[in-house]
C-alpha cells in the first residue's frame, strides 16, 4: 500500500519550495557566488609581490641579481628608488611588499672576493605573504649565489665542483601547482551542503510552528518519522543538485579534478546530509521563530567551519582543537570530499571517516525524531 | 440513549503554579452542538488541547469517542476533526492543494469526495485560489473543509468565528447545523454571547472553572439568581447610580438606550421605577427575557 501520508507531505513541501522563487533562486545562486568569491578571494598563492629596489651599485653584476629576482614570478620589479628613505616610504604605505638594497661596491666585491651582501626587506604585517616572500628571496638568492660560484670556479679552471653535492627533487602529487582553489572548492561543497540543508529544514519546520499549522499536523494520523522525512526529502534533493552544480563549476571553471565517480561522491554527500539535516531538525525543536532557528544554526555552523579544516588545515591546529574538531561531522565530510576529488582514492580506504559520518547521521536523526513528539507540552 | 462522545471527570491542567483548567466535569452526547463560552484565557483552548492529546492532563480523566485521552491519543485523532483558532492553512498553497494535503495525510484520496467536501462548505468554484488571497470568511470555510475531509464523527471548533464578519458568522453556524444533521457532534468554543445562543447546550468557563453547563433557556431560568428588567429612565446615568444603591438590585448595566437590571425575585417593577426616576413618574419598566450575558455576568460575578 502506498504511504499517502508521506507522499502528501513531500508533495506539499515541494510545492512550497517552488512557490517561493526568491528562496529557490537564492539556494541555486548563492553557491555559485560563494564558489567564485572563495575560489578567488581565499587565495593564499603569493605572486607578483611589488618589489622596490635601491640599487646603489648599478654594475652588471647587480643587474644580473635583479634579473634573477625578476625571472621568478614571485616578485614584480615595481619601483627603482634612489634613497633608503624612499624605499621605506613605499613599504610603509603598502605600495611595495618587499625591498631590495644593493650596496655600493657589490659588483666589485663579487668580482674580487666572490662574496657580497645585499639586504632584503619584507613587510611582515601579512605573515603569509611575508613567509612566501622570505623563502622565495632566499631560494633565488642562493641559486644565484651558487651560479656565481660555479662561474668563478669554471673561470679558474675547476670543473665538476660546479655540481652541488646533493640535489633534492621535489614532486607534488594530486595538486602539482599547489592551487589553493583545489583545497577550497571541495570545502565549499561541504559548507554549502551544510548551510542549505540545516538552515532550510530548520526554517521549514519552525515556519509551521509560527503559522500554527504544526498543531493541525500533529493531530492528523501522520507519524513523526513521516513528518521528518517528508520535510527533509525535498531539501536533500535540492542539496544534491547544489553539489552537482558546484562540482561542475569547480571542474569546468577552476579546473579542479574529479578523480572519483559521481555516484560515490553523491552517495557519500547524502550520508553527510543525514547529519546536517539532523542538526537543522534539532535546531527547529529548540527554536520558536525563524530568526531563532537561523541563529541557532549559525552558532553551530561557525565553529564547524573553523574547526573542521574548511579554512585552516587540521594539522596546523593545536592538539586540543584537533580533538574538538572530532565532534563536527563536517570535518569527516571535508576529509572525504577532498580525498575523493583530488586523490581519487577508493572509498574503502576512507572507512574511518565514513563510519564516523554514519554514526553522527544516525544519532542526530534519531535525536531529532525523538524530540519531534506529537505534543505541544 | 446514545453513547456520550465526550466524558470528562475532574479534568485539570496546571502550568507550574497556574491552573489553566480546574477540575472540569461534563459530558457531550452524540449529535449535540455544545458551546464552551468564556473570555480569552479562561481555559477553553487548553481543554480542547487536552481532549486531542496535544497537552497531557495534570489530573482527572477524560474519554473521547470511548478512547482515553492520554493513552489512546492516535485513535482519537483519526476520528475527530479539529479547527484551531489560527485556521491552520498554508497561505502559499491553493484551496485545492490545502485540501488534498490534509486529505492525503488522513489517507483520503478520492477526488470526488474532495470536490463534495468543498461544495459542502460552499467553495466549489474556488479550487485554484491561493489561500493568501482569500478573505477571512473563506479561509474559515476552507479550514472547516480540511477538518471534515476525513468524515470525523466529532468536530472540535476553537473560536471558529473570530475575526469574521457577522453575516459570515451566521452563515458558518448554518453550516455547522448542516453537519450536525448528517450525524456529526460539534464542540465549539466562543467568546461571543450571541453565538452561544445557537448552541443546544452551553458551558460557561471562567478562570479555568466550568461554572455551569446546560441549555441556554435552562441556564437563564436556573442559573440566574433573580429576574431581568428593562428600565428606560430620562437620565440614564443618574438612574444607573440610583438603581445600584436600591435594595434587592443585583446588577445594573447599560444596554444601548436603556438599562438592564437584574433584581431579586421579590423586587417589583414599581419599586425599580421609583428608584430610577428619583420619585418622579415617566420611567418605563418592563420585565425582560434574560440573555446569556446576564447569566454569564451573574455566574462570573
Amino acid at each position: 500500500m502506498r504511504n499517502t501520508r508521506l507522499l502528501s507531505m513531500i508533495r506539499k513541501e515541494f510545492i512550497q519550495i517552488l512557490r517561493d522563487p526568491r528562496t529557490l533562486a537564492l539556494v541555486l545562486v548563492i553557491p555559485v557566488v560563494q564558489l567564485f568569491l572563495l575560489g578567488y578571494a581565499a587565495n593564499n598563492d603569493v605572486r607578483n609581490v611589488p618589489l622596490a629596489v635601491f640599487d646603489q651599485d648599478r654594475s652588471p653584476a647587480a643587474r644580473e641579481l635583479l634579473d634573477a629576482y625578476r625571472a621568478a614570478d614571485y616578485f614584480m620589479l615595481a619601483f627603482d628608488v634612489s634613497s633608503e628613505e624612499e624605499l621605506r616610504r613605499l613599504i610603509e604605505n603598502g605600495q611595495a611588499g618587499v625591498g631590495l638594497i644593493i650596496p655600493p661596491g657589490y659588483g666589485a666585491a663579487i668580482e674580487g672576493t666572490g662574496s657580497a651582501d645585499v639586504m632584503f626587506i619584507l613587510d611582515g604585517s601579512d605573515p603569509s605573504v611575508a613567509a612566501t616572500g622570505l623563502s622565495a628571496a632566499q631560494l633565488i638568492g642562493q641559486a644565484h649565489g651558487a651560479r656565481i660560484q660555479a662561474e668563478r670556479l669554471a673561470r679558474i679552471g675547476v670543473t665538476g665542483a660546479a655540481q652541488p653535492p646533493l640535489e633534492v627533487h621535489l614532486t607534488v602529487w594530486y595538486n602539482p601547482d599547489l592551487e589553493d582553489s583545489f583545497f577550497m572548492i571541495p570545502g565549499i561543497i561541504g559548507m554549502i551542503l551544510y548551510a542549505i540543508t540545516s538552515l532550510l529544514t530548520a526554517n521549514a519546520v519552525v515556519r509551521e510552528r509560527e503559522r500554527g499549522t504544526i498543531e493541525q499536523l500533529i493531530i492528523t494520523p501522520i507519524r513523526p518519522w513521516e513528518l521528518v522525512v517528508g520535510k527533509i526529502a525535498p531539501y536533500t534533493i535540492l542539496a544534491l543538485l547544489n553539489t552537482i552544480e558546484v562540482l561542475a563549476i569547480g571542474s569546468l571553471w577552476f579546473g579542479v579534478p574529479i578523480r572519483s565517480s559521481l555516484l560515490v561522491i553523491l552517495g557519500l554527500s547524502a550520508l553527510f546530509l543525514l547529519s546536517s539535516l539532523g542538526i537543522g531538525l534539532l535546531a527547529s525543536t529548540v527554536a520558536n521563530t525563524q530568526q531563532e532557528a537561523m541563529l541557532t544554526v549559525w552558532l553551530t555552523m561557525l565553529p564547524a567551519l573553523f574547526l573542521s579544516g574548511f579554512f585552516f588545515p587540521l594539522q596546523a591546529m593545536p592538539k586540543f582543537l584537533q580533538a574538538v574538531s572530532l565532534i563536527f561531522p563536517l570535518r569527516y565530510y571535508l576529509s572525504i570530499i577532498r580525498t575523493l576529488l583530488l586523490k581519487g582514492t577508493s572509498p574503502a580506504a576512507l572507512w574511518p571517516d565514513i563510519l564516523a559520518l554514519a554514526v553522527f547521521g544516525v544519532v542526530l536523526m534519531t535525536l531529532a525524531a525523538l524530540r519531534f513528539r506529537k505534543r505541544l507540552d | 440513549m446514545p453513547e456520550p462522545v465526550i466524558v470528562t471527570e475532574g479534568l485539570t491542567k496546571r502550568f507550574g503554579d497556574f491552573t489553566a483548567v480546574d477540575a472540569v466535569t461534563f459530558a457531550v452526547e452524540a449529535r449535540e452542538v455544545v458551546g464552551y463560552l468564556g473570555p480569552n484565557g479562561s481555559g477553553k483552548t487548553t481543554t480542547i488541547r487536552m481532549l486531542l492529546g496535544l497537552l497531557r492532563s495534570s489530573a482527572g480523566r477524560a474519554e473521547v469517542l470511548g478512547y482515553d485521552i492520554d493513552r489512546e491519543t492516535e485513535a482519537i485523532r483519526q476520528r475527530v476533526g479539529y479547527m484551531s483558532q489560527k485556521f491552520a492553512l498554508y497561505d502559499d498553497l491553493t484551496v485545492w492543494e490545502n485540501l488534498t494535503f490534509y486529505a492525503g495525510v488522513y489517507g483520503v484520496m478520492e477526488t470526488g469526495h474532495l470536490t463534495d467536501t468543498l461544495a459542502r462548505v460552499g467553495m466549489g468554484d474556488l479550487h485554484r485560489e491561493r489561500v493568501a488571497d482569500l478573505p477571512v470568511g473563506w479561509r474559515q470555510r476552507l479550514a472547516l473543509a480540511t477538518a471534515i475531509v476525513h468524515n470525523p464523527r466529532l468536530l472540535f471548533l476553537d473560536e471558529p468565528t473570530s475575526g469574521v464578519d457577522p453575516l459570515a458568522r451566521r452563515a458558518f453556524w448554518d453550516l455547522i447545523y448542516e453537519l450536525v444533521e448528517s450525524g456529526i457532534t460539534a464542540f465549539v468554543t466562543t467568546h461571543f454571547m450571541d453565538e452561544a445562543e445557537y448552541c443546544q447546550r452551553v458551558g460557561i468557563m471562567r478562570a479555568g472553572r466550568l461554572l455551569a453547563m446546560d441549555a441556554p433557556s435552562a441556564l437563564k431560568r436556573e442559573a440566574l439568581p433573580g429576574r431581568a428588567w428593562d428600565v428606560r429612565p430620562a437620565d440614564l446615568l443618574a438612574a444607573l447610580a440610583a438603581l445600584e444603591a436600591a435594595p434587592g438590585v443585583q446588577r445594573v448595566g447599560l444596554a444601548g438606550d436603556h438599562l438592564r437590571v437584574i433584581a431579586a425575585a421579590d423586587v417589583e417593577g414599581a419599586a425599580l421605577a421609583k428608584a430610577a426616576g428619583d420619585g418622579r413618574a415617566g420611567v418605563e419598566v418592563t420585565p425582560a427575557e434574560p440573555s446569556l450575558e446576564d447569566v454569564f455576568l451573574a455566574l462570573a460575578g
